[in-house]
Formats: C-alpha cells, sequence, structure tokens
C-alpha cells in the first residue's frame, strides 16, 4: 500500500464533497439541524400541566400546599373551586389534565401532627404525561412533607409521624427528557450522516463509470477503499466534536466521564458505520438505491435502538434484533459515559459485543467487496 | 526476429458456461497501432481487459512488454495507458484536478507532474481550460483530456477502447492525428473502433466474431485477398458470413430500396 496513492484518492474525494452541494450540507449542516430538531422536539418533559384545585381546608396549610404546586413549573392552577366534583368535571371536559383534592380538615390534621391524605387526580388518556405528572405531583407533596418535618424538629414535642420511601433519581435528577435524548442523538447523527455519505461515495464511482477508468490504473483496492473512507472519518469525527459542543451550550448536556474513551468508542463505532455504509455500496447500483437502502437502515435504528422507546419493553423477538444493531450498544456506551460519567470498567459488556458485532459486518463486507471486484 | 510489445498464446476467458474470449494468439510489435475489429459483443473489451492486468485469464499465456499476464499485473499497469469509449474522468474536476489525480496515482513527483501536465495540456489543446471542469468541455476535448490523462505516466502500450465513439469528424481527425504521432515516437498502440477510415489507418487489423479471431493482416493484406478497397465491406462480409444471416449488404442498397418506394 502506498500513502502517496491513499492521499491522492483522499485528496480528490473531498474535492468531489466540495463540489457536491447536498454532501456538504450532508457533512456540516445537517448534524447541527438534527439536533435542534431532535434535541427540542423529542422531549417527554411535561410542564405546565393545568391543574384544577379543589381546596376543601381553605386554610394557611392548603394555601401552603397549592402554593408549592405553584411555585414548581409542572404545574399550573387553572381554577380553583371548593366542590371536587367540579375539579373532576374540568378532567373530563380536557380543560385540566390534573386535580388536587384537598379535604376539609387537612389543616386540622396536620397540626395534631397526624398524616392527612391529599387526593391527586391525573387525566390518564396520554400515559407518559400521566406518569410524569404523578411522579412531579408526589414529588411536590413530598417536599412539602420535608418542609412540615424541618418546622416539627423545632418543636421536639411533636414526634414525627411514619416511615415513607423516598425516591432519588440519580445522573439527571429533573427528569429532563432533553439530558437523555442528546446523548443518543449524537450516536443517530454519527451514524446516519456516516453511513449515507460513504454510501453514496462508494456508489458514485461506479454510476459514473470513472471505476472502470481507476481500475486500469495500478491503485489498488485497498488503497482505494481507505483513501474514499478518510474524509469521512474526519467528518464523522468532526460531526461528533460539533454536536457535542452544541449539546453543551444549547442544552446544558455536559460529558462527566472520560472524554478520551468518548472519543475512542466514538471511532469504533464510526468505522462499523463506514461498514455498513461500504455493504450498503456492494448492493446498490445508483446513488438512489443506496439512498433507499440506507434508510431502510436507518429506521430500525431509531426505532429500535432505545434511542426513542425503551428496550426493556419490547417483544423478546424484537429485543434480539436491536441487540444486532452496533447503535444499540453504542447508545448504552454514549449515555454511560456522558451523562453518568462510567468509566470503562462498567461498560466492558457492551463495548465487547459492539466490537464483535463490527468485526462481523466488517469481515461479511470485506468478503462482499473482494468478491465485487473480481 | 520480430519484438513484440503485446503477444498473447491461447488466450481463453469463461464467465461460468459462456465463452467470452475463444482460444486468441496474436502479437503486436513494438511502436506499431494494431487496430481490433469486431461487433459488439464479440469479446474486443474482455481481451483488453486480460491485456491490462484487470482481468485474469481462465486459460492460455500472455506478456505485455515482457511482463506475465498473471504475475506482473502490477507492472503491466503500470506501463500501460488506457482510455475508454466512456468518459471516465471526473466531471466535476478541473482538467488540471484530473491530471493531477492521474499522476499521483501513478506516483510521478511534483516537478516531473507539473512538466508534464505542461505538455499534455499542450499536446490535447487545452490550453488556457486548465481550471475549468471537465464536465463542462465538448466531447471532443473530453477524449483528449482522457487521453491525456491515459498518458500521464509516459506508458509504453496504449490502449484505446472505442476512443472516437460518438465524437464529430473533425475531432476525430484531430485525435488520430495524435495518435499516429504517439505511434511515431514508440508507442505500441491497440485500438478498438467501428470506423473503418480508422482501421485502415492501422499498421495491423485484427477481427474477432464471437470470442475467436478470425483473421489477422495489414489493412493492404485485406484487400487483396477481399479484392476491395472498401473495409467496412470486408467486415459485413466476414459478419455475413460467421452469423449466416442476412446483413444488409451496403448503405447504397438500402437507399435505393428506400427512393424506390
Amino acid at each position: 500500500m502506498k500513502i502517496k496513492r491513499v492521499l491522492s484518492v483522499t485528496k480528490k474525494e473531498f474535492i468531489h464533497i466540495k463540489r457536491d452541494k447536498p454532501s456538504v450540507i450532508m457533512a456540516i449542516i445537517a448534524p447541527v439541524i438534527m439536533l435542534l430538531v431532535f434535541g427540542f422536539a423529542v422531549s417527554t418533559d411535561v410542564n405546565n400541566v393545568r391543574m384544577a384545585i379543589s381546596d376543601q381546608s381553605n386554610s394557611a396549610e392548603s394555601r401552603n400546599l397549592i402554593q408549592s404546586f405553584e411555585n414548581s413549573y409542572y404545574f399550573e392552577v387553572y381554577n380553583l373551586t371548593d366542590n371536587p366534583e367540579k375539579a373532576e368535571e374540568m378532567i373530563d371536559k380536557g380543560e385540566a389534565k390534573a386535580a388536587l383534592i384537598i379535604p376539609p380538615d387537612f389543616a386540622k390534621e396536620i397540626r395534631r401532627g397526624q398524616k392527612s391524605t391529599v387526593q391527586i387526580l391525573i387525566d390518564g388518556s396520554d400515559p407518559s404525561v400521566a406518569r410524569t405528572a404523578a411522579a412531579y405531583a408526589a414529588m411536590i407533596s413530598n417536599s412539602f412533607n420535608i418542609k412540615l418535618n424541618n418546622v416539627r424538629y423545632k418543636n421536639p414535642s411533636v414526634q414525627s409521624a411514619a416511615i415513607e420511601a423516598r425516591s432519588l433519581v440519580l445522573y439527571n435528577p429533573t427528569l429532563e427528557s432533553s439530558k437523555f435524548n442528546v446523548p443518543g442523538i449524537v450516536g443517530l447523527i454519527l451514524q446516519n450522516i456516516t453511513i449515507i455519505l460513504t454510501a453514496f461515495a462508494m456508489v458514485r464511482e461506479r454510476e459514473r463509470g470513472t471505476i472502470e477508468q481507476l481500475i486500469m490504473t495500478p491503485v489498488t483496492s485497498l488503497e482505494l477503499v481507505i483513501g474514499k473512507l478518510i474524509p469521512y472519518v474526519i467528518i464523522g469525527m468532526y460531526d461528533f466534536t460539533i454536536v457535542l459542543i452544541l449539546s453543551y451550550i444549547l442544552f446544558g448536556v455536559v460529558i462527566k466521564g472520560s472524554v478520551l474513551l468518548l472519543t475512542i468508542l466514538g471511532l469504533v463505532f464510526l468505522i462499523g458505520a463506514l461498514s455498513m455504509g461500504m455493504l450498503i455500496s456492494t448492493f446498490a447500483k445508483t446513488q438512489l438505491q443506496a439512498m433507499q437502502a440506507s434508510i431502510l437502515f436507518l429506521l430500525p435504528s431509531v426505532l429500535l435502538s432505545g434511542f426513542m422507546f425503551p428496550r426493556e419493553a419490547m417483544p423478546k423477538f424484537v429485543y434480539a434484533i436491536s441487540t444486532l444493531m452496533p447503535i444499540t450498544h453504542f447508545l448504552i456506551i454514549l449515555r454511560g459515559i456522558i451523562l453518568k460519567g462510567v468509566g470503562i470498567e462498567y461498560l466492558i459488556s457492551t463495548t465487547a459485543a459492539l466490537l464483535a458485532i463490527i468485526v462481523i459486518i466488517i469481515a461479511v463486507t470485506v468478503n462482499k467487496f473482494t468478491k465485487k471486484l473480481d | 526476429m520480430m519484438e513484440y510489445a503485446i503477444e498473447i498464446q491461447n488466450l481463453t476467458k469463461k464467465f461460468g458456461s459462456f465463452t467470452a474470449v475463444n482460444d486468441i494468439s496474436f502479437g503486436i510489435p513494438k511502436g506499431k497501432i494494431f487496430g481490433f475489429l469486431g461487433p459488439n459483443g464479440s469479446g474486443k473489451s474482455t481481451t483488453i481487459r486480460m491485456i491490462c492486468g484487470v482481468l485474469s485469464p481462465t486459460s492460455g499465456r500472455g506478456t505485455v512488454l515482457g511482463y506475465d499476464m498473471y504475475k506482473d499485473t502490477e507492472r503491466i499497469k503500470q506501463n500501460i495507458g488506457y482510455m475508454s469509449q466512456k468518459f471516465g474522468l471526473y466531471e466535476d474536476l478541473t482538467v488540471d484536478e484530473n491530471l493531477d489525480f492521474y499522476g499521483s496515482i501513478y506516483m510521478i513527483d511534483a516537478e516531473e507532474l507539473a512538466a508534464r501536465k505542461m505538455e499534455l495540456i499542450e499536446m490535447a489543446g487545452l490550453a488556457g481550460k486548465e481550471k475549468a471542469l471537465a464536465g463542462t468541455l465538448s466531447g471532443g476535448m473530453k477524449q483528449k483530456l482522457a487521453l491525456g490523462c491515459a498518458l500521464i505516466h509516459r506508458p509504453k502500450v496504449l490502449v484505446l477502447d472505442e476512443p472516437t465513439a460518438g465524437v464529430d469528424p473533425v475531432s476525430r481527425r484531430e485525435f488520430w492525428k495524435v495518435i499516429t504521432e504517439l505511434s511515431n515516437s514508440g508507442i505500441t498502440i491497440l485500438v478498438t473502433t467501428h470506423y473503418m477510415d480508422e482501421a485502415s489507418i492501422c499498421d495491423i487489423i485484427g477481427f474477432i466474431y464471437n470470442g475467436s479471431l478470425i483473421t489477422m493482416d495489414t489493412p493492404e493484406g485485406l484487400f487483396n485477398k477481399h479484392n476491395t478497397r472498401n473495409l467496412e465491406d470486408i467486415f459485413i462480409e466476414y459478419v455475413s458470413k460467421l452469423s449466416s444471416k442476412e446483413v444488409e449488404l451496403s448503405f447504397k442498397d438500402i437507399r435505393i430500396k428506400r427512393s424506390g418506394v
């Protein structure tokens, strides 16, 4: 293999990219757009849920509780009423998504140091909103409880009431979905851009007939393939970096773990994506076919990889398919390093799975590719 | 004893059960122009690919400039220039960039390449067009640029696969003027063509049909043997005899039939 030849192929490939507007857009602008769209739009966050309130206690304590719901930006007080049925009616009509019903003897019980129960009604027609809203409501009630306990500490004659379980959310305490989504987007961008651009680059030479001229020269297929891939490795790493920087600026996603480890594993994944792009190019004859094949490839990786929907809930068969996709493992790595800040010791099995899949893909690609050249 | 630039013996290429090239033998002396004629699909391109070291033969032997067709493909490629019927250069690269790319593929050092590029741009009449995208050139200019790229590494053998297909008559003549000059400078040329006026310029003509070499002679020899000075008639005669199918004998006949209606 002659480095000079490899580099001259690389230089030529860069000129192709530079002169082809769609490629430039794909390489430089698309990642940013994808980050913005996915980062802002794919959100399971629940904010400003309209809450009807029925305060039958009408006391300083009840107003205090309502105040703490109001202070959180999760809920927005929609209407106050003293009739709990009215509050329920508002949910029926869809005017409110939740209702807080405070019983008449709420203040009395608290003053006595007893546990009082409030009722929270939630519109369950959208389960993901309902689940989150319920969790928030419980959180707010709990913190209200803590406040009460603090008051009681100063007055030790009153005993603290029952034991209760408290949940503590790790890594992403405010449960912002962007924190969870953005690392996934980083992986998807890296995969999609590289697969499509690589498949295009490989097919282009055949579609335009320039390969005919090229095979007559001393350039070997290895030099050709490596020379052609280098630009896409560079573009892939550029996209990776720019998306991580923008994730920090726009979404406040900080890489908690090792940047070096992230880069190394990113590069490994990138090689896998390049290989998949080449694999597509072995059976696609035109750029159009390459595009269609890429979409066929990319759609499951968005839906099944755990990017959008938790894999735990998938049927066994689909789960097995998702295990075969490199992106699934890479997402675990990305979230592990970026969100949790864990080191390689916690990611060994995932990394091993990723490596194994990539090695298989490369083997298949090389096999298909050499057959094609013959 | 004549020195051959290209010499093949009993060359055969099979694709599965299909025999594309069947037991072909010929020798092309150094510095000669060999015109390789035959209908579409007769095995010309397959033969050329084997000579260029791209396709390995099923059986038979062959050497190009003394290099073995099986073992020394790398050396052969380094010494052959190839240009195909289809414009095989990068249309989104400029004239200069195309020459640069092929120059560096052949590992020519920068200084030598710069000088060589000047020569070739001059030869191809592309002066002033160095920064033009290859795709914007006219058909004739594209062919000359392709020829320039094929010559960038000073090959001793030049293989041209229907180089003038779809090129206007003026450009064709200009192109062949360059070809004969190259031949005079000692380059051996193998050319396939469907234009009989071009074929008649060649030093030797080989006629291939259904993968077999039917005849090989000088144009003069063929004229004497067939008692006509029209190469096209000889071509048609071979095809109609070998395919045992009626070929319209001449355009003149067709014209007469047409006006008779």
